[in-house]
């Protein structure tokens, strides 16, 4: 135990300066991670940059939920360096994006494959020796494979048959029973943690409203809470309010989807088509706030770019009363028809320990009787003084995933109603200055998936020298995985759509 | 049983009165941009400089040309010209048939032709899309999705998407095209029958939007299929989609 290594803490939302992180060699570093998160740590963040003399260097966040402080340390792993992954599973996901994006190899990990099949950045040789006449290419890697005796493989993706995504799912089956899924994702990968070295500049804010179009307010938020971190800004009470606002409509609209998509893989139509009407009802409340029914524009840095008149205000509380009580008709019929019940109970189980071990987030983790939610952990904004209550469940299948969506939909719509009751008069956007050079902010949010993290490092301009990007799907895919083990396979679009996970949050 | 009727009477009717009734539009919405080229300050190019996608291009002593296809209408031109000479309206009909009606240059905004002669026979009454996204961030997807609900009805046209290019008639495309979905895209072209269509939607899609010259997409579906369709926006309103759609197939009565 001697050679852990004492990490930097503070807290989300304050900047830090980076000499201040402690770099520390290899070993202590992985000790520190193993350590802090075999007792209760959940790593938040691990990524690479690329110091003054060309080498990488890894940083790590932890979070520490107990405390509500964060911890950060870093290493210069050189070329290569023992992986944390087969002591710390929640690491998997984070060191082959390092390994991708940096081409510095996790010796030793368990599953060191391509996240999103692009060359290292800076032309760095990659840990996957490739040629000029073989390209990394999407959904080319070699799958697990399981053999014997009526053992089949199902392939699936990237274009799949509804209006969804691309991702490419492979299957190992004995009979209709799963024993593997593999999800090999990359298919969105549009470049933006690249584009974003050097930035903000005027195309920054939008690639957040568009790094995962429906959670357009929980990144823009997260965006906007680490530039007036690091440049000083203080936001106006009524902004933040009419932030949060806007943070669960998000979530209403999301959860209001799921629920009717729910009922549609289960053949449940009334649910199925209510709900669909409904989810837009809440879009179009978002649309009320600032024209845009996904909340694009409404947040910017300093607070938000519209206001809500008296008249608005009204309009907003009466559309969501009556949106909230349809939603309780609708929903409603779910947990009363023993044939919705059937097939939601004891499917896609996931176990706590699991959970826990690959660090999941959001309402599949609350699903598994974990209080894990920002708004509590490391409340942000409004939710420093207006609490709400952490929605759990503990039976970890998909109706759980299901009914914790439902208890989040009620204490949204509570909170709205409290915020529109007593909305702070003011101002809504305060001045951010410039960006302080040479420091580190981290900026949490819970959008609707679960934790979103936003890590900014800055350079002696207060440019960005590295902006990380945690979006809640890119650890939450492996708990999919993990759900459809002795599944039958035609209970996949059922699992898939309990999760509902972003493909191009984790493609970014 | 009686609860699910119960709660059928009680959610109602709710499917818009369009095409019949006007669409209801939020107050903030915004449409198809006006420029009002009189109000301009000679030399000024306060509106081009904010634009995140530079779709504003000064054309010509005093003339300017907004391209529809890479704009995000995000308002930040209009809140940075100090003249007011360029608003957004509550137009949202906006979509057209060819990539160069979407630059505008005066005050106009984009018309679709209908098909024509045997496509209109085809596709007029019956028209079976299948989606791709290809880097689409899952905005345009969703509210291509939502015309299915009970809200919009897209069935009531005609119009419905299935889960296999062979049975389908076009695709309705979404996302810049990521060089990751290239392959996948062309398969999936290849495997419609034709005669077939090509609708685009979203910035994304037209032109790479915000995406444009990413060295990880192509710049818009056009790079690797013939487009029929284009519809703006980031994402597109619903009714813009739904607009588009049946003005192709000749089922409105525009003014």
């Amino acid at each position: 135990m001697n050679g852990a290594a004492q990490p930097l803490i503070f807290h989300p939302g304050t900047p830090v300066r980076v000499d201040r992180l402690p770099c520390v060699p290899v070993a202590g570093f992985r000790e520190t991670v193993i350590r802090d998160v075999e007792q209760g740590a959940r790593l938040a963040a691990l990524f690479g940059l690329e110091t003054a003399t060309g080498e990488i260097e890894l940083v790590a966040i932890l979070a520490h939920p107990e405390r509500g402080v964060l911890a950060a340390l870093t290493t210069r792993p050189g070329a290569a360096y023992p992986a944390l992954t087969p002591d710390c599973p929640q690491a998997q996901g984070f060191e082959r994006e390092v390994a991708e994006q940096w081409g510095v190899l996790p010796q030793g990990h368990p599953w060191l494959k391509p996240l999103r099949f692009h060359p290292p950045f800076g032309k760095r040789p990659s840990v996957w020796p490739r040629t000029q006449a073989e390209p990394a290419r999407p959904g080319m890697i070699n799958f697990f494979q399981m053999t014997g005796e009526e053992i089949h493989e199902v392939a699936v993706g990237p274009v799949h048959a509804g209006i969804i995504e691309p991702g490419h799912f492979r299957f190992q089956c004995h009979g209709e029973q799963v024993f593997h899924l593999e999800i090999s994702l990359g298919y969105q990968h549009r470049g933006v943690e690249r584009s974003l070295i050097g930035a903000p500049g005027k195309r920054t804010i939008h690639f957040m409203e568009t790094l995962c179009g429906d959670t357009t307010i929980g990144h823009a938020m997260a965006y906007a809470q680490a530039l007036e971190a690091l440049g000083a800004g203080a936001v106006p009470s009524r902004a933040q309010a009419l932030r949060a606002i806007a943070l669960e409509l998000e979530r209403l609209a999301n959860h209001v989807g799921d629920l009717g998509a729910l009922a549609g893989d289960v053949g449940f139509l009334p649910t199925a088509s209510f709900c669909g009407r409904i989810r837009g009802d809440f879009l179009n409340l978002t649309a009320l706030l600032c024209g845009n029914r996904f909340g694009r524009g409404l947040i910017r840095p300093g607070g938000v770019a519209f206001d809500l008149d008296e008249a608005s205000a009204d309009e907003l509380r009466r559309r969501l009363e009556q949106a909230g009580r349809d939603i309780r008709s609708a929903v409603d019929l779910l947990w009363g028809s023993p044939s919705v019940m059937a097939r939601f109970e004891q499917t896609g189980t996931l176990a706590p320990e699991d959970c826990r071990a690959l660090g999941l987030v959001g309402p599949v983790a609350r699903a598994c009787g974990l209080e894990r939610d920002v708004r509590y952990e490391f409340p942000f904004g409004v939710y420093c003084f207006e609490q709400i209550p952490v929605s759990t469940w503990t039976s970890g299948d998909v109706f759980a995933r299901a009914y914790v969506r439902w208890l989040e939909i009620q204490r949204s719509l509570d909170f709205i109603y409290a915020q529109l009751a007593a909305l702070p008069k003011g101002p809504i956007s305060g001045a951010v200055g410039a960006l302080m050079p040479e420091a580190l902010v981290v900026s949490l949010t819970e959008g609707w998936r679960g934790e979103i993290v936003h890590v900014a490092l800055t350079d002696a301009q207060g440019r960005f020298r590295r902006y990380k990007v945690v979006d809640p799907s890119f650890h939450n895919w492996m708990g999919l995985a993990l759900a459809m083990r002795r599944q039958p396979i035609s209970d996949f679009p059922l699992c898939n759509k309990s999760f509902n996970l972003s493909y191009c949050g984790h493609d970014l | 049983m009686l609860k699910i009727l119960q709660a059928r009477i009680r959610q109602g009717h709710r499917t818009v009165a369009y095409p019949r009734g006007e669409p209801v539009l939020p107050p903030r919405f915004q449409g198809c941009p006006h420029f009002d080229a009189g109000r301009c300050k000679a030399g000024c190019t306060a509106c081009a400089e904010v634009c995140p996608t530079d779709c504003i291009q000064r054309t010509g002593r005093d003339g300017w040309q907004l391209d529809l296809g890479r704009c995000l209408f995000c308002g930040a031109c209009a809140r940075a010209c100090a003249a007011g000479a360029l608003t957004f309206t509550q137009e949202y009909r906006m979509a057209a048939r060819t990539r160069g009606a979407l630059l505008l240059d005066r005050d106009s905004v984009p018309k679709v032709e209908a098909l024509r002669g045997a496509m209109q026979n085809i596709f007029g009454r019956s028209l079976k899309l299948r989606q791709v996204s290809a880097g689409g961030c899952n905005a345009c997807e969703a509210d291509v999705n939502v015309l299915g609900t009970i809200v919009y009805d897209l069935g009531r046209f005609g119009i419905q998407f299935v889960a296999s290019p062979r049975h389908a008639d076009g695709l309705l495309i979404t996302g810049p095209v990521t060089r990751a979905m290239e392959l996948a895209l062309k398969k999936t072209w290849d495997a419609v029958p034709e005669p077939r269509l090509v609708i685009v939607v979203g910035a994304c899609a037209i032109s790479g939007g915000l995406y444009r010259d990413q060295a990880e997409t192509l710049n818009g579906a056009g790079a690797l299929v013939p487009v029929d369709l284009f519809i703006p926006g980031c994402p597109p309103h619903p009714m813009t989609i739904l607009d588009g759609l049946l003005q192709l197939l000749g089922r409105l009565k525009r003014p």
